[in-house]
């Protein structure tokens, strides 16, 4: 489309048409489709389709003109002033953020008025008033760059500032330019076009789009067509002009287009093959997950984060959940409240039941009730994930509310309640804070209490410790250790550090690469871990008190989930591998309390 | 938030003398002497002199900007030869018209913008966000003086529903059902652009709020979505879309000037649109210098907002 109009726009001088101000005032206002005129004619019997072809030329030639003026300009004050630095900067700015201060046509406007109306002095409007833009935010990208390593270099090579500019630091800036360029084009063709649409522009009987579309106003009611024909003219180019500038941009700018992102759906897809596997935590556990296969779809790509991950809970037991960051031990107590950001996760098998009752399918109405009210999380980072423009007691007035209907003051004292409940100092005072007005560890407790806030039967604990400093990792863990006891909780403690679950949890379970490695209570694991990887994995702590001791780090990292190898996953990094070991499935065998997924475990097992 | 305002408001000081500056050395720029473009070319030497003496402007620049600027701070912003009446009331009772008009066209823009935006970002590649994405691209590439003339063509031509332009009725007008009769179609053609900018931006804050850890814990206190949506994420977009809004004021005031000529509306713009054209430069002069006064005081209390809505920012 661009370019059609683009070639017709070059071709104009060759093509076989009439004479755009030839008139004829017996044939004033021919209709379109008249034999002579293929688009009628004016009020001065001029041939509609001739001026439009010519217009359409003198318009497009204005606005890429008055663009490129603006761009040229801009990018030489935006450069000047993003490499000196300073006060030329300071001053060069200054004078930007004054321009920016008037509104956009009146500038224009007042340039008009000084320079008179006419092509040439729109022109220098437009872009005089466009300029700031470019200068602001080329001016933006310099700075960075300023201090970037190669200006240094060119710098101490006694290059002089100009050259340096020009050499070094234009070719870097100029995609910016560009994208700016074919973003703002469309916007000063209508600019200009705007500008003789009020007759400040091209003066007759030279006629651009927006001139035509001016001296058609007159006639308007009595002979549209002649208003509509340049009308639909300067859309189609500055349409044109703006789909290419967003082409161009994501062509440049990948972080706008294709990888925009996307927002995660108010549940996390489950597109289930094959029938819900059989539960084998047997009745009775309050929270059984069973073959969850929660994966991430993006693109082709699909990385099955909890490849079968089977976990029962009981009622008021803590259960350690371990792992390294990426084993899918986050995903898997996501999956359980649907959770997971989705897109790209997609729940592809398995079940989670929350007292023998299926959740996975319930609808989305049945989810939210649960959500919270039986199972509640809390999160690693308190910081994200407390709202910053809510105040906390807004936030958790809201979390009551959203289960037990009760007046604002109720739920208010209830909040308080619940803030002494997780050891806030002077509750009442710190109601009424925003988040960024409390400590890390303040944060957390709200988050605690949040989570507290519908007496739910199973917390969910993603690292609630980890971004806190270890006293204060102390204090928090003591407080949900208590607070499980007074309360019946049961707790699913997401963590990386066996310092923790030895504290905390009976039982603990081990993943890698998204499946359970090995399971059973916290003691014997610790004490005699049947998995290599545990193994290596308890290495790697610190004994308590042991001061620095040198950590053992596991060699070589855990494998990509899109590539994981057949058979065992940490083949590659087990010192016990041998060939059967990636030649099938390694299942998870159960002996007694113990689980573990390995052909040939530690001796002690 | 008392002692932020004030502070706002000193700080804008220099900036509306810098717009002063700005709009006097344009002003300057103007080729040829003043006193002729007024009198026309027949006027004889004597009267230029004395007309130059009257302007003041055998006097050096600084002088006469200082001499301007002290007429101004007193309210007396010169005469206006086309209109034979001081700038300021020609001004302040155009400016009012404008007010109606882009004060409408920003609520709307906001409005539909915004919502917009929003459902475009929930529905993210799904019809709606298709059909809205598209509905922006038509908006801000029509021209807005084409989009009104189309509009009277349809709904005041063909329609008959709505009067063609002005402000009021010339007969029995006058009342407030008049008033926005009058001021439907227009006040929509000059929210069109503004409203395509708006929702493009809402589109992509939702987007990114959306992805906050936040937005996971409000889904994970078991809130309803809509709740979620327009309490939890749309809140935060505001911060980054306040500031857009602020912009777009000035876009919709810039708009106003094409609109008011296609609607005959008896604004600022079409104002300062006849004074250029008759040159009447007093005229052109004073409505910049109030018109982007007002402006900047408009973004001082977009700022002012933005403080209000975010307690993260220092007051
Ligand atoms: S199955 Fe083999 S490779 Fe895997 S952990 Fe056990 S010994 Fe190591």
């Amino acid at each position: 489309m661009l370019a059609l109009i683009l070639l017709l726009a070059l071709a104009t001088p060759f093509l076989p048409l009439q004479d755009p101000n030839a008139t004829a005032t017996a044939e004033r206002f021919a209709r379109p489709l008249s034999p002579d005129h293929l688009l009628g004619t004016d009020h001065l019997g001029r041939d509609l389709l001739a001026r439009l072809v010519h217009g359409t030329r003198l318009s497009l030639a204005m606005g890429l003109a008055a663009a490129l003026l603006a761009a040229v300009l801009g990018s030489i004050l935006g450069i000047v002033a993003g490499f000196l630095g300073g006060r030329a900067d300071n001053l060069i700015m200054r004078g930007i953020d004054m321009l920016m201060g008037f509104p956009y046509v009146l500038l224009a406007l007042a340039i008009v008025a000084a320079l008179g109306p006419g092509l040439v002095n729109a022109l220098i409007a437009v872009a005089a008033v466009n300029m700031p833009f470019f200068a602001r935010n080329i001016r933006g990208v310099t700075v960075a760059l300023a201090g970037r390593e190669f200006v240094d270099a060119a710098r101490l090579s006694g290059m002089g500032n100009l050259r340096i500019m020009a050499v070094e630091i234009l070719p870097n800036v100029l995609p910016v330019i560009v994208i700016a360029l074919t973003t703002t084009t469309g916007w000063m063709i209508l600019e200009t076009a705007g500008l003789s649409f009020l007759g400040l522009g091209s003066q007759p009987p030279q006629a651009d789009l927006g001139s035509m579309l001016g001296e058609a106003r007159a006639a308007l009611i009595s002979h549209p067509h002649v208003a509509v024909v340049p009308g639909v003219m300067i859309f189609l180019v500055v349409m044109s002009i703006n789909l290419f500038g967003d082409g161009v941009r994501d062509a440049l700018d990948p972080r706008l287009g294709a990888g925009a992102p996307t927002r995660p759906l108010p549940a996390t897809v489950v597109d289930r093959t094959g029938p819900p596997p059989p539960s084998q935590a047997g009745h009775g556990a309050l929270l059984a997950i069973d073959d969850l296969r929660t994966e991430f779809r993006i693109g082709r790509r699909v990385l099955p984060a909890a490849g079968g991950v089977s976990l029962s809970l009981g009622r008021g037991e803590a259960l350690g959940l371990v792992g390294e960051s990426g084993s899918g031990k986050s995903v898997t107590a996501l999956s359980v409240m649907r959770l997971v950001a989705s897109p790209p996760g997609v729940i592809a098998g398995g079940t989670v039941r929350l007292d023998d009752t299926e959740v996975l399918d319930a609808p989305l109405r049945i989810l939210r009730g649960l959500r919270g009210r039986r199972v509640a999380y809390v999160f690693q980072d308190p910081q994200g994930t407390l709202h910053p423009l809510y105040r906390i007691g807004e936030q958790l007035t809201e979390a009551i509310r959203a289960h037990q209907p009760m007046s604002l003051q109720a739920a208010r004292a209830r909040a308080i309640e619940l803030l002494r409940d997780v050891r806030m100092p002077r509750p009442e005072d710190r109601i009424d804070d925003y988040p960024h007005q409390l400590s890390g560890g303040q944060r957390q407790r709200v988050g605690i209490a949040m989570a507290l806030a519908n007496d739910p039967d199973v917390i969910m604990a993603d690292e609630p410790t980890t971004a806190l400093d270890v006293t204060v990792q102390a204090q928090i863990l003591a407080l949900l250790d208590q607070l499980r006891r007074e309360r019946g909780l049961a707790i699913l403690f997401i963590t990386h550090d066996f310092g923790v679950v030895a504290q905390l949890c009976e039982r603990l379970a081990v993943m890698y690469a998204g499946r359970i490695v090995e399971e059973g209570p916290t003691a014997e694991v610790l004490a005699a871990p049947a998995h290599p990887y545990t193994r290596r994995l308890i290495a790697c702590v610190p004994a308590p008190g042991a001061g620095r001791r040198r950590l053992e780090t596991i060699p070589g990292l855990p494998p990509p989930l899109d590539a994981l190898p057949p058979g065992c996953a940490f083949a590659p990094r087990c010192h016990r591998a041998r060939p059967a070991c990636s030649d099938g499935e390694v299942v998870l065998r159960r002996t007694g309390m113990r689980a573990v997924r390995c052909l040939y475990p530690e001796a002690a097992a | 938030m008392g002692g932020y305002i004030l502070r706002r408001l000193i700080a804008a000081v220099p900036v509306l003398l810098g717009i002063t500056v700005i709009v006097f050395l344009v002003m300057s720029l103007i080729p040829g002497d003043p006193a002729t473009a007024i009198l026309g070319a027949y006027a004889t030497p004597e009267n230029v002199e004395k007309l130059n003496r009257d302007l003041g402007l055998d006097r050096p620049m600084v002088e006469r900007y200082v001499i301007w600027l002290g007429n101004m701070l007193q309210g007396d912003f010169g005469r206006s030869f086309s209109r034979n009446r001081p700038v300021i009331d020609e001004v302040a009772e155009r400016f009012s018209a404008t007010l109606v008009l882009a004060g409408t066209s920003f609520v709307l823009c906001a409005f539909f913008g915004i919502i917009a935006g929003v459902i475009s970002a929930v529905r993210q590649y799904g019809f709606a966000d298709r059909l809205i994405t598209f509905a922006v691209l038509v908006g801000i590439s029509v021209p807005p003086f084409f989009l009104g003339m189309i509009m009277i063509l349809v709904f005041a031509v063909h329609l008959r529903w709505l009067p063609v332009s002005g402000m009021y009725a010339i007969y029995g007008g006058g009342d407030l059902a008049d008033l926005l009769r009058h001021l439907v179609m227009p006040a929509l053609a000059l929210a069109a652009v503004a409203a395509g900018v708006v929702a493009r931006l809402a589109r992509s804050a939702m987007l990114e709020v959306l992805r906050q850890d936040h937005i996971r814990t409000a889904r994970a206190k078991g809130l309803p979505e809509r709740r979620v949506i327009l309490g939890h994420a749309l809140r935060s977009a505001m911060v980054s879309i306040i500031p857009v809004l602020g912009l777009q004021a000035g876009f919709v005031l810039s708009g106003a000037v094409y609109i008011e000529t296609v609607f005959q509306w008896p604004g600022v713009g079409r104002m300062l649109v006849d004074a250029i054209l008759t040159r009447d430069l007093m005229l052109v002069q004073g409505g910049v210098v109030l018109v982007a006064a007002a402006y900047v005081l408009f973004n001082i209390a977009v700022d002012v907002a933005q403080a209000l809505l975010d307690p993260r920012i220092k007051t």
